[in-house]
Parts: structure tokens; sequence; C-alpha cells
């Protein structure tokens, strides 16, 4: 099988830098373990939260100050301000629509009540412009009765410090009581589902109006719009009220979506989405890759000219610990990090401490292109989180550099 | 660092099991857990509940039969953990409850099929009979909104046999075809169909030297010990054809083929290693060979259709559709049509039991409401038990994509390119 393209890895990056090569009309396949980190979604992309442990306001002015591994540094200011510009209109073209702006962070709320900088945010969710400040009084905190991923406390606690007066209230509606009686299972995935009628829909809405003489802001678990958004904007539009969504645990419905939707963009492009296969092997002829085997595959090449390794981190076996090394198990790619060999100092036993596993990953030449016994591999490029670097928890850049180190690798690509 | 693990993963088993994080990915995707909230969902029924049996039998949980085996729970899974073959291999260990009458009938193919294939005339129109449908609905509790699949008066084997084998040695290539109880009993049109197809590209056809159901239906419904010997005697015809005359072996089933590579060593625990990699779907096959320029296909410049292909779950948890796919997008005359893949809710048997019916039929909902509104003249799949589920549900007829190719085939043409 021959393309021009195959990534290696189908979440965030991966489906960023197949659409972004299939939009320029080159032939794509992305080939995916399973299901992506976008089940996590928190709804809101990070670009630079934090540096050396305080907030930042502009990323732009931060990012010039950023140790020499670190994947924006490798990138420089001039191509990520170049790669900015694409990111909305991207995004866009594949119908996901968010706010916000890289000049300026603004605030998400949080599942446990916290304001935490961001640069885009879904549609779905409020924008806060100010941390310290809300926009209203009286907030009610709704939710639904015997759905345990959201935890209505703690949001109603996080917003009476910043001086809102919260009342709580859950509800229950008949039709939930089925998926309510498997409690275990009732998740926001499945809840959403029940939401796409709209008759359910306006149900719920009629419970709602109840709270929405007496407070200022309706605050709701985001459980709408699973597989396209006219769920929650519906909900939006006939609240009346000020609706602050927010996510709850995993897993997430807008990221479901913005998966759902990133990568039926790509099929559209004539891309390939080849879903639970294993790639087993990369061929070498000389310095460049020549094909892949996968497990799905068997004897039958996917060969390609260039290559694209979007693995991910560890939680998606892109990197992976075993008790003596970190290794990258496709090619065996080099893998640097801040520590050495020393099991003992990938991590901290304080577990929100800065753990330094977290910035391992696969060491690249400045064009993100793999190394391999300190030799440059010349058709493979490593995007997204598999590239070390950086901490994409402490500092709130995860979405960021998948992004970007993939827009800067397509262009690459092309010219 | 280095380069590779440098141990292996004793604390890993077979299935995977340990590997599960909790993320609840593959309960997203099941297709039951959003229809029927008796079940568990994946995550609850597999690895969740694997912890507890290997503890206390006793945790065995009925629910587990609404478990269509259908793998998209595989499929979705971040970690690669065998959701569905821990589900399916703790109902084998732990149900301890014999099969019913029904589920016997529905599982034994091979036996009904040859009953049935003698009298073709009579079974067909009986079973088509309202009265009769509501009688097997009442007693058997088969669903009477089910419409069976016609039997064939002349098995294909019988066919073969009779019009094809003897001109098979004359060609260069050659290879078996494991018909299965669909097209022997049923539908020998597609078996000819891949004749037609394989004789044009210089491959001669052979039967197996014993042929047996592949035993999906016997698993799904308990009947372990009689899948195991069907397994047994499949996996040696199969070692003869392929490690002997070296002749791979395909078909046309993506249920059986699935069954045969992944189920045999997963459920039934039968090693395969020796035949695995040289057992698999015709279209799988074709493609490599067109791939790799081996052979070529011409078409009729006047055949024209517009045609949606549905992805079967096993299709989907082999990551094959992609050979159906490019092949129906090599005839000129295709306006292809992609659908989501999404189960049809059919499961094999699973859709034929009255208690399952409802559930079966709003899994594939939203598929049947994809197909009407694409506008085609047919749907193309690999899979029988789809074609029966969506022809029942749906205004379109379905046909194997190795059937399609065969009408769309310019036999002389293709015959003059692959001399």
């Amino acid at each position: 099988m021959k393309f021009d393209t195959i990534i290696i890895g189908g979440g965030l990056s991966g489906l960023i830098c197949g659409i972004r090569l299939a939009e320029q009309g080159k032939k794509c396949a992305i080939i995916t373990m399973g299901q992506s980190a976008l089940h996590f979604f928190s709804g809101s992309f990070d670009l630079l939260g934090h540096a050396d442990g305080k907030e930042v306001t502009s990323p732009l002015a931060v990012i010039p100050t950023l140790p020499a591994v670190h994947p924006y540094a490798r990138m420089g200011i001039e191509a990520i301000k170049n790669q900015l510009k694409e990111v909305k209109p991207l995004l866009m073209r594949a119908g996901i629509k968010v706010h916000g702006a890289h000049e300026t962070n603004h605030y998400r709320l949080t599942p446990i009540g916290v304001m935490k900088p961001t640069w885009l945010s879904l549609d779905d969710f409020t924008r806060f412009d100010n941390p310290t400040e809300l926009p209203w009084k009286k907030i009610a905190v709704l939710n639904l009765a015997g759905f345990l991923d959201f935890h209505a406390q703690f949001i109603a606690d996080g917003l009476t410090k910043l001086g809102a007066e919260c009342t709580l209230a859950a509800f229950s509606l008949e039709e939930l009581e089925s998926i309510r009686r498997n409690p275990s299972e009732m998740r926001s995935s499945n809840i959403a589902k029940v939401f796409e009628n709209e008759k359910t829909r306006a149900k719920l809405i009629e419970k709602i109006k109840a709270y929405t003489e007496t407070s200022d802001c309706i605050v709701f678990p985001s459980v709408f719009g699973l597989f396209s958004p006219h769920a929650m904007e519906d909900f939006r539009a006939q609240i009346q009220k000020p609706l602050c969504l927010i996510s709850a645990i995993p897993p997430s419905v807008s990221g479901i979506r913005t998966q759902l939707m990133l990568r039926q963009r790509f099929q559209e492009l004539g891309g390939t989405y080849m879903l639970g296969d294993t790639v087993k092997e990369g061929v070498m002829e000389g310095d460049k890759v020549h094909h892949l085997l996968t497990h799905n595959h068997g004897d039958i090449k996917m060969q390609a000219t260039t290559f694209v390794l979007s693995t991910g981190s560890f939680f998606s076996h892109g990197l992976v610990a075993d008790p003596y090394s970190i290794f990258e198990p496709i090619f065996g790619l080099d893998v640097e990090g801040p520590c050495d060999d020393n099991r003992q100092k990938w991590y901290d036993e304080q577990l929100f401490n800065k753990q330094p596993y977290l910035a391992f990953g696969v060491s690249t030449d400045s064009n993100f292109k793999a190394k391999k016994d300190g030799l440059v591999i010349d058709n493979l490029y490593v995007s997204g989180s598999v590239l070390g670097g950086c901490d994409p928890l402490k500092e709130s850049c995860g979405a960021g550099v998948s992004i970007l180190t993939s827009l800067q690798i397509a262009d690459e690509i092309v010219h | 660092m280095s380069k590779k693990a440098k141990i292996k993963n004793f604390n890993v088993s077979e299935n995977d099991f340990e590997q599960c994080v909790k993320c609840t990915v593959c309960t997203v995707y099941c297709p039951v857990v959003a229809v029927n909230p008796d079940f568990a969902g994946p995550k609850q029924s597999g690895p969740d509940g694997e912890r507890l049996r290997l503890t206390d039998p006793k945790f065995y949980d009925e629910s587990l039969k609404w478990c269509m085996n259908c793998k998209r729970c595989e499929v979705a899974c971040p970690a690669n953990v065998k959701i569905g073959d821990i589900i399916q291999s703790a109902r084998i260990k732990y149900n301890k409850k014999p099969p019913s009458l029904r589920d016997v009938l529905l599982a034994n193919t091979d036996f009904v099929g040859t009953m049935a294939s003698a009298f073709a005339p009579i079974v067909n129109r009986t079973v088509a009979l309202k009265p009769v449908r509501q009688l097997m609905d009442g007693v058997l509790k088969i669903d009477h909104h089910r419409i069976f699949p016609q039997y064939s008066g002349m098995k294909f084997e019988t066919w073969f046999k009779k019009y094809a084998e003897k001109d098979q040695d004359n060609y260069k290539h050659h290879v078996s075809y494991f018909h299965g109880c669909y097209v022997n009993y049923n539908y020998p049109d597609l078996g000819k169909d891949l004749v037609k197809l394989m004789n044009a590209v210089g491959y001669g056809v052979h039967l197996l030297a014993k042929e047996k159901c592949c035993g999906v239906a016997l698993i799904s419904n308990g009947l372990i010990k009689q899948a195991k010997r069907g397994a047994k005697l499949n996996v040696e015809s199969f070692r003869k054809s392929i490690v002997e005359d070296k002749r791979p072996v395909i078909s046309t089933s993506s249920t059986c083929i699935f069954t045969i590579r992944d189920e045999y060593p997963h459920l039934l625990k039968i090693d395969n290693s020796a035949i695995r990699d040289q057992s698999e779907l015709a279209v799988r096959f074709l493609f490599r060979l067109v791939d790799e320029e081996k052979i070529k296909l011409a078409f009729k410049k006047d055949y024209k259709a517009r045609v949606a292909y549905h992805t079967p779950c096993h299709m989907e948890k082999l990551g094959w559709s992609i050979y159906s796919i490019s092949l129906l997008k090599m005839i000129p005359g295709i306006d292809f049509v992609r659908l989501d893949s999404q189960c049809c809710g059919i499961a094999g048997t699973y859709g034929f039991k009255r208690e399952n019916y409802p559930t079966s039929q709003a899994v594939g909902d939203p598929l049947f409401r994809q197909i009407e509104e694409s506008n085609v003249d047919f749907v193309a799949t690999d899979c029988e038990t789809c074609k029966w589920q969506i022809e029942m549900s749906t205004s379109r007829k379905v046909k194997n994509p190795i059937s399609v190719l065969a009408e769309a085939l310019d036999v002389e043409a293709t015959i003059a390119l692959n001399q």
C-alpha cells in the first residue's frame, strides 16, 4: 500500500498533521493503536499556561525564554507565530468552533472549581478574562441525580471563594432512569447519547428553568453533543441565561466530538484512517524508513515517502518505561530526558511535584527529524507529546506542542 | 537510553487485562451499552469483572450474554486490552448453564444446513410462513420478525464438483477455498463468483480436504467441545493445503476467517500458528496481488453502480475493510459511498433470539438510516449476517465485494492481461 505520508498515531497531533497535508493534496494514511487522549480533553487547548511555576499571561513573550530543549525553542518564535495564524481556520474548516487568542491567555473553570489559563476553548465552554472576579453573583450548580462524574460541591466551593452565592441541586429525568440502573456506567458519553433526543432535552430545560429566575448563571456538566455540536448549541440557546458548562470526569464528550470531527475532516479530504492497528516494525533502507509492517496488515507493506511519529507519550505507548530504561518502541529511536537511566530519578514521590519522566522524549534535529544512534533519519518526523523537553502538565503546553509541531512538520514535508 | 525492552513483561496476561487503566473509552464505543442498560458494558464485564472472577467465580454475571462479541471495544482500547476476549472467555469458563434447544439449533449451521438443503423448496416456504414464524417465536423464542435465509437446492460443493472442479488443475497458481456454511447451503452464487474471478486472474480454486463450520455460532452459544472438534479438523485441512500442497486458503466471509485466525487461538486455545498467515479473505489475497503488480483487473466499460460499503464488526477488528474498499474503487463505473463503521446489530445468531431483537434493531438503527439516505443502488459488505440484517431492515440489497467485482469484471480482457 503506497502513500505520500504515513502518520503513526491518530490523536490531536497526528490528525492535525494529516489534515494539513491532505488539504495540500497529499495522500495520507494514519495508523493508530486505539482511541486517543482527546477522550480526556478538558475542552481547552493550552499554548503556554505556566513557566517557572508562574502563570503566563502573554505566551509569545515567554516562549523565547524557554530552554533550548523545549519543542517551542526547537521550532523558534518566528515559526510559532506563523503557524499560530493557521490554527483557528484549520479547526473551523473541520467544524470545530473555538474562542480565545494566542496573544493573551484567557481562563477556564476546571472540574474542581479553579481557574486555569488557556489558549483556545471550544464554544461549549465559558471564557473568563479575570481569574479573581466572576461576572455573576448568584449561581445554580446543577447536576443529574446519580451522575457521579461531576463534583458539584467542589465547583460550588471554588465559586464561593470567588464571591458567588451558590445553590446546589440535582434532579432526575425519566429518560435517564434506565442508564441510572447501571451506576458505574452512568458516564457523560452515555448521558450525551440520551440528550441527542430533542424531546428529552426539552424536559431537562423545563427542570432547569426552575432555577433561571433566581440565578444569574447555570453551571451544568458538559453532557451534550457527542457527535455534533448541535445538541450543545440548542441547549445553550434555550436556557436564556448564562450557561457555564464544565467538563466531567472522562470520557470527555467535547473531546470525543473533537476527535470524530477531526477524523471526519481527514477522511473527507481523502485520508485513510486505520484504527485499532499496531505498527510492529519500521523497515529501514539506508538512512530512510522504507515501509512499516503492522499487526493487521501482516506482510503487506505500508510504504510512503515520509513518515511522521505522533504516537503520544507514556499513556498512548509512544514511550515505554521498563525498570532499566525509557524507550521508543517502534523504531528504537534515541530518547533523551532530564536525567539518566536511574529509575529513582524519573519521578518525585510527591505526586503533585514536577515529575521528571514527563520531560522524556525522542531526540530530533531542529526540523523535528528523528535521531537514531545519533544519526538523523531523513524521512521520519516526530510531532506532539512523544517529543520531550517540556512538562505538559506543569507548563500547560501539551495541545500547543501537539498542534504547532504538526503544522510545522506538514509545511516542511510539503515544501 | 537503551533501545528496546530488556525484560519481558512477566506480569502481563494473555488478554492484557492488567493494562486496563479504567479509561472507559471501550464503553463509549460499545453498541450494546448505549441501547440496553442490562449490559454492564465492556469495562465492567471485561477487565473489572475479571479481577473479581479471579478471586471467586461466583462473581460471574449472567449479563455477559448481552455482549455481541463485536470487538469494537478492542478496536477502541488505547492499551490493546483484549476486552471482548476476556468477556467471551469468561462465558466459556464460568457459564455452567447448558444451551437451550433453540441455541443448539441456531448454532449448528452445518447440520441444519445439510438437512434444510435436502428439502430446500419445502423448508424455504415453510419458515417464511407467518404462522410458522409465530410458532418458532412461541416455542423456540426465535423472533418472528426474522426472515430465515433461503436454502439452496444445490449445495456449492455439489455444483463445484459437477461443473468446476475438473478445470481447476489447468491454472498456473492455486488456492483452496473455505466456502463456509452460507455459501454452501444458502448462496452458492458467491462461491461461483469467486471461482470466476480467481480463474480469470490465473488461479485454480480447490476445495479443502474436509471443511467444517468455522464454529462462530457454536462458540457464541456455548457449544465449546463441538466447536473445538470442528476447529481441529479445519486447522488440519488448512495445514494440508497450506503446508503440504502450498495452496493458501481464502474465504469470502469476514466472520469465518476472523474466527479461524483469532478466535481459535484466543477462545478455543487451538494452535493455528502454522496456518494463520496464509488463511485470509479473498479480497486481501487479491489486493496484495494487485498491489504487488502480479495481477491486473479489467472491468466492463458499461458497468455503472452507486455502492455503499458497510464495515462488518469483525472486518473492523481485522482492519481489512481497506482491501474491499480499494478493490471496489478500482472499478471505474462505481460511485463509492463510505458508510460510518458501525455495528448492524445482528451479531450472527444473537439477533435471531427473541430476547435480543429490540437491542439488535436499536443498535443497527443509525446504520439503516444512513443507508436509506445514501441513495445507493446496493450495499457491499463482507459478512453474510450483516447482509441478512441490512436486507431485512432497509430497502437495499446487499452484495459481497467479490460478487460486485465478478459482475463488473471484463472476463476476457482480464484473462488476456494475466496470461
